[in-house]
């Protein structure tokens, strides 16, 4: 029997967002990317649109991470150099875009200057052709005198910087504003703070279509039926027509699954759960498709093997319902 | 909530005199002034005293579309000047307003229809306004049946269960109310339902306040659009917190200036 949807009608649509710039466009990249656009909830392609399916950025650390040896394992030799590193991202490993993190830049770590992180980014620039996110190592204080001199050297680039929170937001949305980027607003799992974010950028006159909201990832057994719950309101709220909630959505994966005890307990300690290497993997993969899910358009990911799992998925999601 | 601009109607004086003068400026002043208020529609009223209703709607529409290009809402009892405004609307507009009645369901349905316009349908006919809510139901399901006859799309039409001044006529709002609820069950999917607000607080002491609570009590019956004063920033504040409130909107601390930056 032939089964008649029932089909919800939305007044409008998630707002689309460009990273990277082209040579014709004053940038250096070979094309660029664009996230948004989804005129339907997630995958429901018999509803609505989804004109720029969701993209996985590989993560690339500026300075050698304090990972998992089994996340690490893949990159062995490029660990302490992030060029050759998002060099072998693309090529071997396909990634979409390069997520690059300036660890580097802490001051409890190697306390790197903003000129030094600057250089990092324009070695990534020319190892890799694909657009490129850049977020800074997490001390708010570090972060605003590095963030700007990023900017400034990837200007032209358009690059998608982070992160802004709603306590310190300023500099980097006037970063952004002046050198012409994007920027990502974290909020932390709450979604009035995440619109209020997104309001008070938006008042520092930085366009909407140049804001990616990052509602805080969660892994697969750490609270990722919040995120869930959250990233479904802010897909509900953009295609009910919340300008302030119609961003496209990023999400941590690779950070959060990596940190989870399933990733990283040995097998002697706990023999029921089998071989880490494989389940860490899986807890990378599951957390990414259940992001996927929920409407992120952009996956940060660290594994080859929860990459290309999660990519295989992806692409049977996409295949169109059949009614 | 759809918020018509109540401002640009001849029976205030200054618009009253600005028609009968041909005198462009109150006219453009007060649509800039309600479209920068967070109007959706503008209401086009030439006032009963204009000599000439048909040229005075066609004035009106062309210097009000000169300053903004918000939709209009033509609010005349001359069909004639209703369809000469339809005519130059830039945007598909709003009808203000069709009676219950056979003879104007038979005119105004089909010009609606032809002109892509949304309606608003009022809950009387030739005996006058009902005082309660099961006869102005009644009235609002022979306006739903009108649409279904002449092919109107059921969601463009707005029942008004007409408000009267609470003064004068205490025991009509709560009719009004019932009706707005009742006008949700007369069809799937459901007309919308709308009031001219202000009519409420008519030679009250405090009139905003009285619209305000109106305007709130409305909404929790599930009223979708209403004609006010969009320059009454209270009334404006009060929308905007009982749209939080009903959950028609995401919170966000400077949600009132969101509401009212919202074209």
């Amino acid at each position: 029997m032939a089964v008649d949807p029932i089909k919800e009608r939305y007044t409008s649509k998630v707002g689309e967002v460009v990273i990277g710039a082209t040579e014709d466009q004053g940038g250096t990249r070979s094309h660029t990317i664009t996230i948004g656009g989804d005129s339907t909830l997630p995958f429901l392609q018999f509803e609505g649109e989804i004109p720029h399916p969701p993209v996985i950025a590989m993560e690339v650390v500026d300075v050698e991470p304090d990972w998992n040896e089994d996340v690490k394992k893949p990159f062995a030799g490029v660990l302490q150099d992030p060029a050759a590193w998002a060099r072998k991202c693309v090529d071997e490993f396909g990634a979409d875009l390069i997520y690059l993190k300036l660890d580097g830049a802490n001051p409890d770590g190697e306390d790197k200057t903003p000129e030094q992180c600057a250089k990092t980014v324009e070695e990534v620039l020319k190892a890799v052709k694909v657009p490129l996110i850049v977020v800074g190592c997490g001390d708010a204080d570090k972060d605003n005198e590095v963030m700007p001199t990023v900017a400034e050297a990837g200007a032209g680039e358009n690059l998608l910087l982070g992160t802004a929170e709603e306590d310190n937001y300023k500099t980097l949305t006037a970063a952004c504003m002046v050198h012409k980027h994007s920027i990502i607003a974290l909020s932390p799992i709450d979604i009035n703070i995440c619109k209020q974010l997104n309001i008070l950028i938006s008042e520092m006159n930085l366009p909407l279509d140049r804001i990616v909201i990052d509602p805080t990832a969660a892994a697969l057994g750490y609270g990722i039926e919040y995120v869930y719950s959250i990233m479904e309101r802010i897909r509900l709220g953009a295609l009910q027509g919340d300008k302030m909630l119609s961003m496209p959505v990023i999400c941590t994966v690779g950070y959060e699954a990596w940190r989870a005890k399933e990733a990283n307990a040995p097998e002697d300690e706990f023999p029921g759960w089998g071989d880490q290497e494989e389940r860490a993997i899986m807890w990378e993969t599951l957390t990414a498709t259940t992001l996927l899910q929920a409407g992120a358009h952009v996956l940060v990911m660290r594994h080859p093997e929860a990459v290309r799992l999660t990519r295989k998925n992806l692409q049977e999601l996409l295949v169109p319902n059949k009614f | 909530m759809l918020l018509v601009g109540e401002r640009i109607n001849g029976m205030f004086k200054d618009i009253g005199r600005a028609v009968a003068k041909k005198d462009p400026e109150p006219v453009r002043t007060w649509a800039i002034k309600q479209t920068e208020a967070g109007a959706h529609y503008l209401d086009v009223n030439t006032g009963p005293r204009a000599e000439d209703q048909v040229d005075a709607m066609k004035w009106l529409v062309k210097t009000i579309q000169e300053v903004t290009d918000i939709p209009l809402c033509l609010d005349s009892t001359n069909y004639d000047a209703i369809e000469a405004g339809l005519r130059l609307l830039k945007k598909p507009g709003m009808i203000n307003s069709v009676h219950a009645d056979r003879e104007k369901i038979e005119r105004v349905f089909p010009m609606a229809k032809e002109y892509n316009a949304k309606l608003i349908g009022l809950t009387m006919d030739k005996k006058g306004i009902p005082k309660d809510a099961d006869s102005r139901t009644a009235l609002a399901m022979e306006l739903v049946a009108a649409a279904d006859e002449f092919g109107f799309p059921i969601e463009d039409l707005y029942i008004d269960p007409l408000i009267l001044p609470v003064n004068v006529a205490q025991d009509h709002a709560v009719e009004v109310l019932k009706t707005i609820q009742n006008a949700k069950t007369l069809s799937n999917p459901a007309p919308k339902t709308i009031v001219g607000l202000s009519n409420v607080s008519q030679k009250t002491v405090d009139r905003s306040l009285v619209n305000r609570t109106f305007m709130v009590m409305a909404m929790a019956c599930g009223l979708d659009a209403a004609i006010v004063d969009v320059n009454d920033e209270s009334l404006m504040d009060a929308v905007a917190t009982a749209r939080i409130i009903l959950n028609e909107e995401v919170y966000a601390d400077s949600y009132l200036k969101v509401f009212k930056s919202k074209k």
